[in-house]
């Protein structure tokens, strides 16, 4: 793949000061191309949530630059003054239980970021429709999250996270509730995903079943990061 | 953009709206006691209204004869028709009592009054007005009598001949209408063992019963047991004559106090139902301190049990005010539930209290605002708490 989905370089985050300061990042590098699907493992405590995070422009960093797609978003600061706005349409999010909004229904949940996003209800419904077809649960797009299958309801997750086009998507652990078919199937379906829409995609996960179907994985360890070859997904 | 507020109500909409009804019944006891409020003033203006009086002449140094007791002689009412200004005077007296009806009891306010001069009820809804001078009586609807029922007040049996509406006391109590001589009887006359023993006491004493001076004795005993006071003299002034300087007429050369039909309105309403207008005014106060807390609570818990979806929202790029507005367009959506379960339960309940209810548009105006104005500042809480939420807690960690 050509270019950058999303570009990390010599990223750190401190928290606390002093003697109680933690480094939970200490510069962290990675790089995840557009229609990439990439992973991150490592221990509890390791810093996977915290890069997460940072990557979600949820946190600050302390340090380091981040680039995403051929804009820099943070360098030694935030380089964007909305960071809500960066959120809602440019990073993709999805949980590790999908989080969908239970009073809204399938299509509603999907046509939601749109709608943020100032888009019209009509074509921001329409949308959520195109990418519940792409994820076949466009038959449930009048049920009620409760109504859905684990399965059905983070393929849905996956539809929001996908919703305005975003050219990255963090995903936490989005298999971790689900047997070992369902947690392929998502696999399979963020693969799809990143190449049908040349998103860029980084899955942090405990979840041993699914860590040999990437190509790429990135191993964070008392908060550094470490590249390793993966096998592609069948 | 779709209502989140509106999807959320919608999505438990049993809850909320069995929350509205408890809150709604809570906001219809809050109606209620300001309808007994308002009923209790009309009830004053009603019995003043009724009177068909301008001035209102009763003793001297007392605020009488509904704010105090008041009593003062039959024929006082003869020097008041010969003042300026004065076209028509009658006695009335007033005494609230337990009217008897075969074996149970209703309390009412026993009028009696000339018929066909001031203090006769204005109108009737049925029988006829009293034309004897004896045992007849015109009752209010309220007292659940009926026509031709024999009722007894004191000693005497008195028949229902016409029944009448709206007329009752400033208490609320119902009136019974019965000849003047009748209710003097009844107000001032002793039973007949304190009539002999009273003789007797007389008879006793040398002083009052000198053997020089026949006929004495048998004077103070007809005046002891004669009864010639009233509790006031109801005055109409003639057209043109203001009622204040009538009434100054009365205080100056009567030696009596006027009160015109503003100071009596003053009376009732500023004096005798003061304190339970402040004692309502206090339960107002509290219920809708509860309504703020209820509501409040209600709102927080409802926002606590949605913090990682609000989380979630803030994280996908949800405008705190998007948040905000949802969680207030929930507080005022409970609120409009439970007012308009309120003003219904009122409406439906207030005819069945003793005493007048008086259900104001204005009163359920101002309450709807108020309302309003509670349920926003109760969801501040909860906003508060919603736009605290840190949009990292949607990721674990």
């Amino acid at each position: 793949m050509d270019g950058f989905g999303i570009r990390i370089e010599g990223l750190s985050k401190r928290y606390g000061e002093g003697d109680t300061a933690v480094d939970a990042l200490k510069d962290v590098n990675m790089n995840v191309a557009p229609g990439e699907v990439v992973g991150l493992i490592g221990p509890s405590g390791s810093g996977k949530s915290t890069l997460l995070k940072c990557l979600g422009a949820v946190i600050e960093p302390t340090a380091g630059k981040m680039t995403l797609g051929d804009e820099v978003i943070y360098d030694n600061g935030w380089k964007i003054p909305d960071l809500r706005a960066l959120r809602r349409d440019r990073i993709g999010f999805v949980f590790q239980a999908p989080y969908l909004i239970p009073f809204l229904d399938v299509t509603d949940n999907v046509a939601l970021l749109p709608m943020l996003a100032g888009r019209p209800n009509g074509e921001s419904r329409k949308r959520a429709l195109e990418l519940l077809e792409a994820l076949d649960v466009a038959h449930r797009a009048k049920a009620q999250p409760s109504q859905l299958s684990g399965g059905e309801q983070q393929r849905v997750a996956i539809a929001r996270a996908l919703a305005n086009q975003p050219p990255v998507i963090l995903a936490d652990e989005p298999t971790a509730p689900l047997d070992s078919e369902r947690a392929l199937s998502v696999v399979r379906i963020l693969n799809q995903m990143a190449q049908q829409f040349n998103t860029a995609i980084i899955v942090v996960t405990h979840d041993e079943k699914i860590i040999p179907t990437f190509k790429r994985i990135y191993h964070i360890r008392d908060g550094k990061t470490f590249e390793e070859k993966g096998q592609a997904l069948s | 953009m779709i209502s989140l507020a509106g999807r959320d109500i919608l999505h438990s909409w049993s809850k909320f709206v069995l929350t509205g009804i408890g809150l709604g019944l809570l906001i219809g006891v809050t109606l209620t006691m300001a309808g007994v409020y308002r009923g209790m003033v009309d009830d004053a203006k009603a019995l003043l209204n009724n009177s068909g009086a301008d001035l209102w002449v009763v003793q001297q140094d007392t605020q009488g004869p509904y704010a105090e007791s008041s009593s003062i002689h039959d024929d006082v009412y003869r020097s008041l028709l010969s003042l300026p200004g004065v076209a028509r005077a009658a006695n009335v007296t007033y005494l609230t009592m337990q009217v008897r009806l075969d074996n149970t009891d209703v309390r009412a306010m026993v009028v009696g009054f000339e018929p066909g001069q001031p203090g006769e009820p204005g109108y009737l809804i049925a029988g006829r007005h009293i034309t004897r001078n004896h045992y007849e009586a015109v009752a209010d609807v309220k007292t659940g009598f009926q026509l031709g029922d024999t009722i007894r007040i004191r000693r005497h049996d008195y028949r229902v001949v016409g029944l009448t509406k709206r007329m009752v006391s400033s208490g609320g109590d119902p009136m019974v209408f019965i000849p003047l001589k009748d209710a003097q009887e009844a107000q001032f006359l002793k039973d007949n063992d304190a009539i002999l023993n009273e003789r007797a006491r007389t008879a006793a004493n040398p002083t009052l019963n000198r053997p020089g001076v026949p006929g004495l004795l048998e004077a103070i005993q007809a005046s002891q047991n004669a009864n010639r006071n009233v509790n006031a003299v109801l005055v109409q002034v003639s057209p043109g004559s203001p009622p204040e300087t009538v009434a100054n007429e009365v205080r100056r050369w009567k030696h009596l106090q006027a009160f015109t039909r503003v100071q009596m309105e003053e009376i009732l309403v500023a004096k005798l139902i003061a304190t339970s207008a402040k004692q309502i005014a206090m339960f107002l106060v509290i219920l809708a301190v509860v309504s703020a807390a209820i509501v409040a609570f209600i709102i927080y818990t409802m926002t606590l049990g949605k913090i990682r979806e609000i989380a979630v929202l803030k994280l996908i790029g949800t405008r705190n005010r998007t948040i905000a507005g949802m969680i207030l367009q929930q507080a005022l959506g409970l609120g409009l539930i439970g007012f308009l379960v309120g003003k219904i339960s009122a409406t439906v309940w207030a005819p069945f209290f003793p005493k007048y209810v008086l259900l104001e548009p204005g009163d359920a105006v101002r309450g709807f605002v108020v309302v309003m104005l509670i349920c926003a500042l109760a969801s501040t809480l909860a906003i508060r708490a919603a736009l605290r939420v840190d949009p990292a807690t949607a990721i674990g960690g």
